[in-house]
């Protein structure tokens, strides 16, 4: 009976329910799709740091991420490698020799990770070959010639073809440099990595460093993510001489990323949520003191207290109820259709983003957890926001309801 | 001869509103006997009382003084949610205006009551349908308030003071907001309820019309009983 009357309650004045359930609506479509906007941006983020960047798995000396130092090289480097490559859990390795150094041009220099590596290995890795905006990729002749990004080349005020100047220390301790040619100039949607990344033939650089057939680094893909976790426990006893690390630990920020995203989401959620309880505390306030001789009727023959709360919280749960399907409904057509086609932000903010590393495309997603929990925290609105309006209708007395005729 | 217990005993009831400048004593002192079948009318220049006492009478307001006794049960110092389940059981009203829930049909609205009452599916049913009859409105019985005259609209809402099976119906200016033949024609349906039924009715009214129509006329001046007419004997149905 309350269901029922609390039903047709509602729409005695359907605009301003339509409203509500309008703000409802379209509060939970946008909430729901900046949600999948923003995890989807975390997403692809995720995926290009690990996919061009990180890898999945990287092997290092113990002491070479403190000290970062060249004569810090893997031992048994190439015995490694070459398990690895026989491993069929692994979709691409690379290994890489490494130092950190200053790349100068004539005018100006600045500091680099120089990576000497084996050209079609580091194309299959990290796909640097699809990144060159200009020039050309490392042919097999090709001798001191190196790749760099457009923001570096700018920076070093150097073009295609100009020559730079790598200056570093050798696994002895003296100081090395050799001129390089640079015969590509690549860019990633990571303007951090961009600006120290250098690459160069593996045997271009081991000539210099004095530690031929070594490598500081060796990264490697997976073809599942899942097995991850588990390849992080079976593989240190395999290789006690090196340091595996898996992309959480290489890049702690990207997890920490992904948490923090999380909860900043559920406050931006909280912020939607308390803007709209407000407007539908205000509506259904407006109903019930709309209503006043009414609701004196019926104290006056026999509904008691008990049931005049519920009928006013339950028409506050409808029109919240009501709308929050069709929101994430539309939340989900939005998601899913902008998640296969993509939305080019090029044109908006590219530069912006470009800092932080995340890509101008974005394939919005949302996990459907998120939609459930949307639900709850939605339905956990609409009661509380009940409260106050059912409470104001308890609270009138029939008499002087009954009087105000 | 056995003495007959009246349905409604007030004793020395009085209640003064302390909301003004100067108390006004809306009621003062009244006591009063009112017996099963009768047919009474309040009546009284505007701002005698007389909502005032039908309101004490009806359990819709405490009395600042005195006693209402509805078939021997106190009811002047029962607290609130007791008494709205006191007159949900025990007492019909029928009001100037807004009687009726205006989303609801007016088989919905007959049934609302007997629903808060908890009355089986098929008891409702039947005295919907009894009850819609007596008024007169099967064929509007799927209309909402807004589609029915105002008399049909206070038909309706005689019907549902009828619904729970009261001891007795209060109204109060039931006619006041129906042309004087409309107004005629509810008193017709009250007068027969009480005659064929042996309802009690006790209504206020300024409508000499109506006052014509009952058995007991009782007068209040500032909010004290002036005068208490019988005019005509409650029918006996003993
Ligand atoms: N809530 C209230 N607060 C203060 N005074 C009130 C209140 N209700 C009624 N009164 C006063 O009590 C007196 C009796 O009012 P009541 O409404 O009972 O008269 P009435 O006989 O029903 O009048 P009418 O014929 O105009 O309906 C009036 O003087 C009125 O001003
Ligand atoms: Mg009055």
């Amino acid at each position: 009976m309350l269901i029922h009357l609390a039903w047709k309650n509602i729409w005695r004045n359907k605009a301003r329910s339509l409203v509500v359930a309008g703000s409802v609506m379209v509060g939970l479509w946008v909430g729901a799709f900046t949600m999948a906007y923003v995890f989807g941006m975390i997403d692809q983020r995720l995926k290009d740091a690990v996919e061009n960047e990180v890898s999945h798995l990287q092997f290092h000396h113990p002491q070479f991420e403190d000290d970062n130092e060249a004569r810090y090289y893997i031992a048994e480097g190439p015995d490694v490698l070459e398990s690895l490559r026989e491993d069929p859990r692994f979709k691409a390795v690379s290994a890489r020799a490494v130092t950190f150094g200053m790349a100068g041009s004539a005018q100006t220099s600045t500091g680099g990770k120089f990576v000497g590596m084996d050209p079609s290995s580091e194309d299959q890795l990290t796909g640097l070959k699809g990144k060159l905006t200009q020039g050309e990729y490392f042919q097999s002749d090709s001798r001191n010639k190196v790749i760099i990004s457009e923001r570096l080349a700018e920076k070093l005020k150097v073009k295609l073809r100009s020559k730079i100047v790598l200056t570093f220390q050798d696994t002895t301790g003296n100081i090395v440099a050799g001129a390089f040619r640079i015969i590509g100039l690549y860019q990633t949607y990571n303007s951090g990595y961009d600006d120290i990344h250098i690459f160069l033939k593996a045997q271009d650089l081991w000539g210099l460093l004095g530690t031929a057939g070594q490598y500081q680094e060796i990264a490697a893909l997976l073809h599942d993510p899942q097995q991850l976790e588990s390849m992080m426990e079976e593989m240190p006893p395999q290789y006690p001489q090196v340091k595996i690390e898996s992309w959480k630990e290489i890049a702690p920020e990207l997890g920490l990323m992904v948490d923090s995203f999380d909860q900043y989401m559920v406050i931006f959620l909280i912020i939607i949520l308390l803007a709209l309880s407000f407007g539908i505390i205000n509506t259904m306030l407006m109903a019930v003191l709309e209503r006043v001789r009414e609701i004196g009727m019926l104290m006056a023959i026999g509904m008691n207290r008990i049931r005049i709360f519920f009928m006013i919280a339950l028409e506050t749960i409808y029109l919240v109820l009501i709308a929050s399907p069709v929101g994430l409904l539309l939340a989900y057509l939005t998601i899913t259709h902008l998640g296969e086609v993509g939305m080019d932000l090029s044109g908006l903010y590219q530069e912006g983003y470009a800092a932080y590393g995340f890509k101008s495309f974005i394939y919005p997603k949302l996990e459907t957890i998120y939609y459930w929990r949307i639900l709850v925290m939605v339905a956990v609105t609409a009661v509380l926001a009940s409260i106050y309006p059912a409470l104001t209708a308890i609270r009138l007395n029939p008499v002087s309801a009954i009087r105000k005729i | 001869m056995e003495e007959k217990k009246p349905i409604i005993l007030t004793k020395n009831l009085t209640k003064v509103y302390d909301t003004g400048a100067v108390p006004v004593k809306a009621v003062n002192s009244v006591s009063l006997e009112v017996f099963k079948g009768e047919f009474t009318a309040l009546v009284g220049p505007s701002g005698s009382g007389k909502t005032t006492l039908l309101n004490l009478i009806g359990g819709l307001d405490h009395p600042t003084s005195g006693q209402v006794l509805v078939n021997q049960v106190d009811i002047s110092k029962m607290k609130k949610s007791a008494l709205i389940d006191f007159r949900l059981q025990n007492i019909g009203f029928v009001f100037q205006a807004y009687n009726l829930i205006p989303v609801l049909t007016a088989k919905e609205n007959i049934e609302f009551v007997m629903l808060l009452q908890k009355r089986s599916k098929g008891e409702r049913e039947q005295r919907v349908r009894e009850l819609l009859n007596e008024v007169d409105l099967l064929d509007k019985m799927n209309d909402r308030p807004a589609q029915l005259s105002g008399g049909q609209q206070q038909r309706v809402a005689v019907a549902r003071a009828l619904a729970s099976k009261p001891a007795f119906i209060l109204a109060d200016e039931p006619t006041a907001n129906l042309d004087s033949k409309t107004a005629g024609n509810l008193l017709d349906l009250m007068a027969r309820l009480n005659h064929e039924e042996n309802i009690t009715f006790i209504f206020s009214t300024h409508d000499q019309r109506v006052i014509d129509r009952a058995h007991r006329i009782i007068t209040l001046v500032d909010g004290a009983v002036a005068e208490d007419q019988l005019v005509a004997q409650p029918v006996d149905h003993s």
